[in-house]
């Protein structure tokens, strides 16, 4: 007869005991397993060599489950596309969870098969992990940190520092879906949006942008503080002006009607599934050609140039005419959005 | 989206600008009365597409701007009262008083919630009853009715555990006290779409009738507003000044009647403190007896502790801003001590004032 | 705060009604429009239907800005 008390995460999940073990063995090793995870020793040991990338993240998304996707997913694809943006090919990934105790196991094992199936997507290994759990209250249901290891090929050499005047500027697809989709989850809004989010890895994406030119000065995916955020950070590393045109931003109408709805402005709302990369002129319209082919880049757009007018600064040619100084978020638009 | 994307056609924008500008032969000076428009008109770049000879200038119209620093204190005493659940619109929160915010009060422990609608603040009070949930009560008559709403709905409950801290303030009053101290000489008002769609038109006879001055009601629009100000520039060019409503598809001369039923069955006028110009007679709303177990004036202040001296940003200058005899720019804290991240005063912090419309929307 | 912003009404079920703009939905009161139908817009702010869009009239307007239009050429 199934107990009640199973069917949630408990203390001793955390503890390092045999229902930890359990744990690991039953929800997490079925569907992660690889040949390195399958050791379970202390450390993962793996041959790499030539540039490394590394990043870490992790993700305190509220709701954990969201139209489009979840937390899982969420982990996974974050920390695959902070590598691809470096240019690096995605290798490994750690897998750390925080949960609270009577976290639900179903719950929990629909986030690992989330997990698992963005990892396949991506083509990496989740070679070393963790998992603690805390007293009620202690954590708000669940929390993940993904760190991840990937290769920088030779000859890539991709920085926010790298832009330059007579760049262009593509944008991989419509801005603001994950946000919105968040928000529309969130308590007391009583709204539903025709959106999900874009949550998704890039990685093949950029290998593709990669084949198309080897003058890639710079990519980054427009996460929280959105795509004006991400446009004013590579305005000041590389010193220099961005000047975009509104009309050229891809943006769904469920987007544009929700934003209204909220007062929040688009081009500051996060994407999970999205990146801006400045270009080399000449190679612009075949990257564009080979973004569009990938499911991921299908509506990707040239969207403005880089200038050696207004250094540091984003400028944005507005609809109608007159053009305006577009800034990174200040304060809060969503709090905790991935 | 329907009634939007009309009115936001560039190529009839141009055209009408452009007729503006033949039209525009003197120098006039404008004010808007809405944080609303002020956004909007930043939002849209509509200074650079009419003539210099249009100076346009912001007025009390944003909310949390007007609210003086001794209110925003008084709920930030009442979230740390014990039991206490602050439910409010989210501009306030990030506001500085004399020595805290409602931010900080939330990080200091008190339970501050933001919601979108009174609605939400009514669901919190019926699933928290061992608590008193207290709205915030920020806005003006476009806001005002619906604060109406939810306590008639309060009552038609017999929810017990609900109230609100009224610190709704009307429009027409304050254009009267502006227009009385001269400060800035005025030939035309941009009037506020939403609030008159409330309280419909004639509250502003007395400003072409008393004072000659133009006012034309507007939409939020690019259009809308071109259209305002093209019907402004011919009234005050031909030395005829009325009232005028250029947003017909919202506003009626006679208003929303239902609305303003609604809004005299909860409240009373009563004076108001507005923040730069401090206290005018019959400009805001309190609750009346009627609905007097819903005040949170009423069933709490007696429970605060006594009031500590009222302490103003130094150097900031949203008095002035919101007096329209300053710009934003004439602030020596604007955007160098001042910013978003850390505002000094709330005309940086709220979504519709007139430094944070100045700073997010610089022009080129 | 938010502006107030042009929504279409879906259904109606006592003083809530079930609103739409480009797909997304959002639950309203209409408390202060008592009057409305199915079909008609309605102007939502902070969860509240505060007015009804009159269709003539916003018709009216487009017409009287395209003949302001018409006549700036001329200039």
């Amino acid at each position: 007869m199934k107990d009640a008390m199973t069917d949630t995460i408990l203390l001793a999940h955390g503890s390092g005991g045999k229902l930890s073990h359990e744990l690991v063995q039953s929800k997490f090793l079925p569907f992660l397993a690889n040949p390195i995870l399958d050791k379970l020793d202390d450390s993962a040991i793996f041959e790499a060599s030539g540039r490394l990338a590394f990043t870490t993240d992790s993700y305190v998304v509220n709701p954990i489950f969201f139209p489009g996707g979840d937390i899982g997913k969420l982990a996974i694809c974050g920390t695959v596309n902070d590598l691809a943006m470096s240019g690096a090919k995605p290798l490994y990934l750690s897998l750390s969870a925080i949960i609270e105790e009577g976290f639900p196991l179903s719950e929990l094992e629909q986030i690992i098969k989330s997990i698992k199936a963005a990892a396949e997507e991506a083509e990496v290994n989740i070679v070393a992990g963790d998992t603690k759990v805390v007293n009620q209250k202690q954590a708000d249901k669940l929390f993940i940190n993904t760190s991840g290891i990937g290769i920088v090929p030779d000859g890539v050499d991709i920085s926010g520092a790298n832009a330059k005047a007579g760049d262009k500027v593509i944008l991989s697809g419509t801005i603001g879906d994950h946000g919105i989709a968040i928000m529309s989850q969130r308590e007391g809004l009583r709204f539903s949006v025709p959106v999900e989010s874009d949550c998704a890895p890039l990685n093949k994406l950029v290998a593709q942008m990669l084949e198309a030119s080897s003058r890639i000065h710079c990519l980054r995916d427009p996460t929280r503080g959105g795509l004006a955020t991400t446009l004013s950070e590579f305005a000041r590393q590389s010193n220099v002006g961005i000047v975009i045109q509104e009309d050229k931003i891809p943006i769904k109408e469920g987007v544009r009607a929700a934003c209204e709805l909220l007062g929040f402005d688009p081009i500051h709302v996060a994407n999970e599934g999205k990146l801006v990369a400045i270009v080399e002129p000449s190679d612009a319209d075949n990257v564009l050609a080979q973004m569009r082919q990938n499911h991921y880049g299908r509506d990707a757009s040239i969207i403005g140039e880089v200038t050696n007018d207004y250094p540091g600064k984003v400028i944005m040619k507005t609809r109608l005419g007159p053009s305006r100084i577009v800034d990174m978020l200040s304060g809060e638009l969503l709090p905790r959005i991935c | 989206m329907k009634f939007i994307d009309e009115y936001q056609n560039s190529e009839l924008a141009r055209k009408l600008a452009q007729r503006i500008a033949t039209h525009s032969t003197r120098p006039i000076s404008l004010m808007e009365f809405c944080g609303g428009h002020t956004h909007a008109i930043m939002r849209y770049g509509i200074r650079q597409l009419v003539p210099q000879t249009i100076e346009m200038r912001s007025g009390p119209g944003c909310p949390v701007c007007v609210t003086a620093t001794a209110d925003l204190d008084k709920a930030i005493a009442l979230a740390h009262l014990p039991g206490i659940i602050i439910t409010t619109f989210g501009d306030i929160v990030r506001v500085p008083g004399s020595y805290s915010s409602l931010q900080q009060a939330k990080a200091q422990g008190a339970d501050i919630r933001i919601v979108y609608s009174t609605m939400d603040a009514v669901e919190i009070a019926r699933e928290n009853t061992e608590n008193s949930v207290i709205f915030i009560g920020i806005g003006f008559e476009t806001t005002a009715p619906t604060i109406a709403a939810s306590l008639i709905k309060a009552q038609q409950e017999d929810i017990q555990n609900f109230y609100v801290l009224s610190l709704l303030k009307l429009t027409p009053p304050v254009m009267k006290a502006l227009l009385d101290l001269g400060e800035v000489k005025l030939d035309g008002i941009i009037g506020p779409g939403h609030v008159s769609v409330i309280i419909g038109s004639h509250p502003y006879n007395f400003i072409s009738a008393d004072y000659g001055v133009a006012c034309v009601i507007s939409g939020f629009e690019p259009l809308d507003i071109l259209l305002c100000l093209d019907k402004l520039v011919e009234q005050i060019q031909t030395g005829q000044p009325q009232v005028e409503i250029a947003y017909p598809r919202g506003v009626k001369p006679e208003g929303n009647t239902k609305a303003l039923e609604l809004m005299n069955e909860v409240f009373a006028i009563d004076a108001a403190n507005w923040r730069g110009i401090g206290i005018v007679s019959q400009s805001g709303l309190k609750i009346n007896d009627k609905y007097h177990q819903f005040d949170a004036e009423q069933a709490f202040s007696h429970l605060l502790p006594p009031d500590m001296p009222v302490r103003e940003p130094k150097g900031c200058r949203c008095g002035d801003i919101l007096r329209g005899v300053a710009l934003p720019g004439d602030c020596k804290l604007f955007g160098t001590v001042c910013t978003p991240e850390r505002p000094v005063g709330p005309c940086m912090v709220s979504s519709e004032g007139a430094c944070a419309a100045y700073y997010q929307y610089q022009s080129v | 705060m938010c502006l107030a912003i042009p929504v279409r009404v879906v259904s109606i079920e006592g003083d809530e009604a079930e609103t739409e703009i480009a797909g997304v939905r959002r639950r309203v009161s209409i408390m202060l429009t008592p009057q409305v139908n199915v079909g008609n817009y309605v102007l939502l702010h902070t969860g509240y239907a505060i007015g009804i869009v009159d269709e003539a009239e916003a018709k009216e307007t487009l017409k009287l800005l395209e003949e302001i239009a018409s006549l700036s050429e001329v200039h």
